[in-house]
């Protein structure tokens, strides 16, 4: 997607995170419910790696020496959808299937539908993944980088540091994990302290900026700052749940929102104010 | 009772073996394939040594993968080669893989349909370190995961013509992976094919439906027994999933009486796959299921374990000529 010689401005990518967050809105309007928090959240971070860093073509989702985005917290799958339906690989009447029975969209990723890279959900499955796709691609001589999103939840996976270590361990150059650090997780704010996130992930011998993840200007320094430091490079991203969305960033319990269906118009109109 | 001169069988292999042999069959079997399979890949977590995959890491040592005591991390770093297009061969215990790493090996591999090929070493009874390291129940465990091909070799002619299969056929395997000094038992005519049970002894009296090395020892029971005039046939079934029921039923029809034989549980592997498959057709009749009770099974060399809880050629012959059929 990304020609590298012309990165988008930092306001031209808060402009498409704004268009992603009123796609993530529309889709959970329509099933009256979702993950909104978490891809409110991460809206900014990926505009960034969506517009500005991933090498890819969205006719040609096959292209193996295609960059790859792993989205390893399955339930963030609105934020994919939008990113995927504001590239044009799914259409409008897709999205507006979101979650519903028998949709393509499932409210948790699979990798059946079209630009998903991974079955995503039991946590803790991405980065493993990510880190044989970049040893795998290494072998075959591919110049493709894989970027893992992940959560601070899935932190407290151990699954996580098996992966963390590995990829330090195999110096993998073309791998990056995003680490999405929103404070919550499915049982209210977190219930096992996983910090300091930055200091365990150097500790890992991975390269590492943390950052305001709803400042795209901190963003897009975090990855030109990283970009050419050798072996894995971690971006630790503190995001507020239901960011530009007011209502919901006061909720109390933004795991899972589930919203009455006259309230959508009112959170709609929210997100358009703020972002004026 | 403790027996004092008693052998232990080492890391994990079968621990005497009379007659032919053959060393690392698996791993032998894949260097040889990665000469003309440049996308075929091994990974292992710390247990290269004890999984015969040494071989091919001495091939192809960039193609070759140790993550360390990290089960999970294995399954998964397979599962990420296999994504990029390369055909994935893990290999270390299999009682590590299948309790530990399960939920990898259904999501981050089978519902994807990765090219993972699993190969579980040391299965069943045969790991002398007890219950900590023996796999009893990994076909059971294996065969409910979705669109997971199960295999249970019975030699080493099996195993490496199962890796080969295994190779060339898209989709995500488990194998189970006998180490070391790997009897030969099947003639170099045998032909492995996917989801294919063979005939190997024709009778009239019992017929043993066996998988894995099990076959093996009911061959020689199949000969005790027609010392003591009992005709017994044999049916190998080394795929556990897909499962010939077509192959099961016709074998079935020529015997009045069934003897089950599997190195695993008595539950949830052959023997319930072959009731089952009975009772659906409306086949039944009498089965004898010889396997492991359900139980934690003790430290001890091989052939000691497989005494003292019935997976040997006696105990095989026992069912077949002992009058337990009113029971």
């Amino acid at each position: 997607m990304t020609d590298t010689t012309t990165r988008p401005s930092v306001s031209e990518l808060t402009e498409i995170a704004h268009r992603l967050r009123r796609r993530m809105m529309r889709m959970a309007a329509d099933k009256g419910e979702g993950y909104i928090a978490q891809g409110l959240g991460i809206a900014d971070m990926l505009a960034a790696v969506y517009w500005s860093e991933l090498q890819f073509d969205a006719e040609r989702l096959d292209d193996p020496d295609r960059d790859r985005f792993l989205l390893s917290t399955g339930h963030y799958s609105i934020a994919l959808y939008a990113v995927l339906a504001e590239l044009g690989v799914l259409t409008d009447e897709e999205t507006a299937t979101y979650a519903l029975n028998g949709s393509d969209l499932p409210m948790s990723a699979f990798d059946e539908t079209p630009g998903v890279e991974i079955t995503s959900g039991s946590l803790g499955h991405g980065l493993g993944q990510g880190v044989g796709m970049a040893l795998g691609l290494r072998l075959k001589g591919s110049p493709a980088t894989v970027y893992v999103e992940l959560s601070d939840g899935e932190l407290q996976e151990g699954s996580t540091w098996e992966s963390a270590m590995a990829a330090s361990s195999f110096a993998l150059d073309g791998l990056w994990a995003l680490v999405d650090c929103n404070g919550i997780q499915a049982d209210g704010p977190m219930v096992m302290d996983i910090e300091s996130v930055a200091v365990k992930w150097s500790a890992f011998g991975w390269s590492v900026e943390e950052v305001n993840g709803n400042d795209m200007a901190e963003i897009v320094a975090a990855f030109a700052a990283l970009r050419d430091k050798p072996g894995p490079k971690a971006i630790i991203l503190r995001t507020t749940p239901g960011w530009g969305v007011p209502t919901i960033v006061a909720r109390d319990r933004a795991h899972f929102v589930r919203v009455h269906e006259d309230e959508w118009t009112k959170l709609l109109a929210e997100l358009e104010e703020n972002h004026g | 009772m403790v027996e004092l001169k008693n052998r232990a069988g080492g890391m994990g292999e079968v621990a005497e073996v009379a007659g032919p042999y053959e060393v690392a069959p698996f791993g032998t079997a894949l260097a040889e394939l990665g000469k003309t399979m440049p996308h075929i890949v091994g990974v292992t977590a710390d247990m290269g040594r004890y999984s015969d995959i040494l071989p091919f890491r001495d091939a192809f040592p960039d193609r070759f993968f140790n993550v360390g005591m990290a089960e999970q991390d294995a399954i998964m770093v397979a599962a990420g080669l296999a994504k990029v297009g390369h055909v994935a061969f893990v290999a270390t215990y299999s009682v590590f893989l299948t309790r530990r790493a399960l939920d990898f090996m259904a999501i981050a591999c089978a519902h994807s349909k990765a090219d993972v090929k699993v190969m579980g070493g040391s299965p069943g009874l045969v790991n002398p370190y007890g219950g900590t390291h023996q796999a009893l129940e990994d076909l059971a465990v294996m065969r409910m995961i979705p669109d997971v091909t199960v295999i249970d070799p019975c030699d080493a002619t099996e195993l490496k013509q199962v890796v080969k299969a295994a190779a060339e056929t898209p989709g995500t395997f488990y194998i189970r992976n006998i180490r070391g000094k790997v009897p030969v038992t099947l003639d170099d005519s045998y032909r492995f094919e996917i989801g294919k049970s063979r005939v190997l002894r024709e009778g009239t009296d019992v017929g043993i439906v066996s998988t894995g090395f099990m076959t093996a020892r009911a061959l020689e029971a199949a000969d005790r027994a027609a010392e003591a005039g009992v005709s017994v046939g044999v049916l190998h079934v080394p795929t556990i999933k897909p499962f010939d029921t077509e192959g099961l039923l016709e074998f079935a029809s020529r015997y009045p009486r069934l003897v089950t034989a599997e190195n695993h549980l008595r539950a949830g592997g052959l023997g319930t796959l072959v009731v089952e498959t009975l009772f659906d057709a409306q086949e039944t009749r009498p089965v004898i299921r010889i396997g492991l009770r359900d139980r934690f099974h003790p430290c001890g060399s091989q052939d000691y374990l497989d005494r003292m809880f019935g997976l040997d050629t006696d105990s095989i012959t026992e069912a077949l000529v002992a009058d337990r059929w009113d029971h």
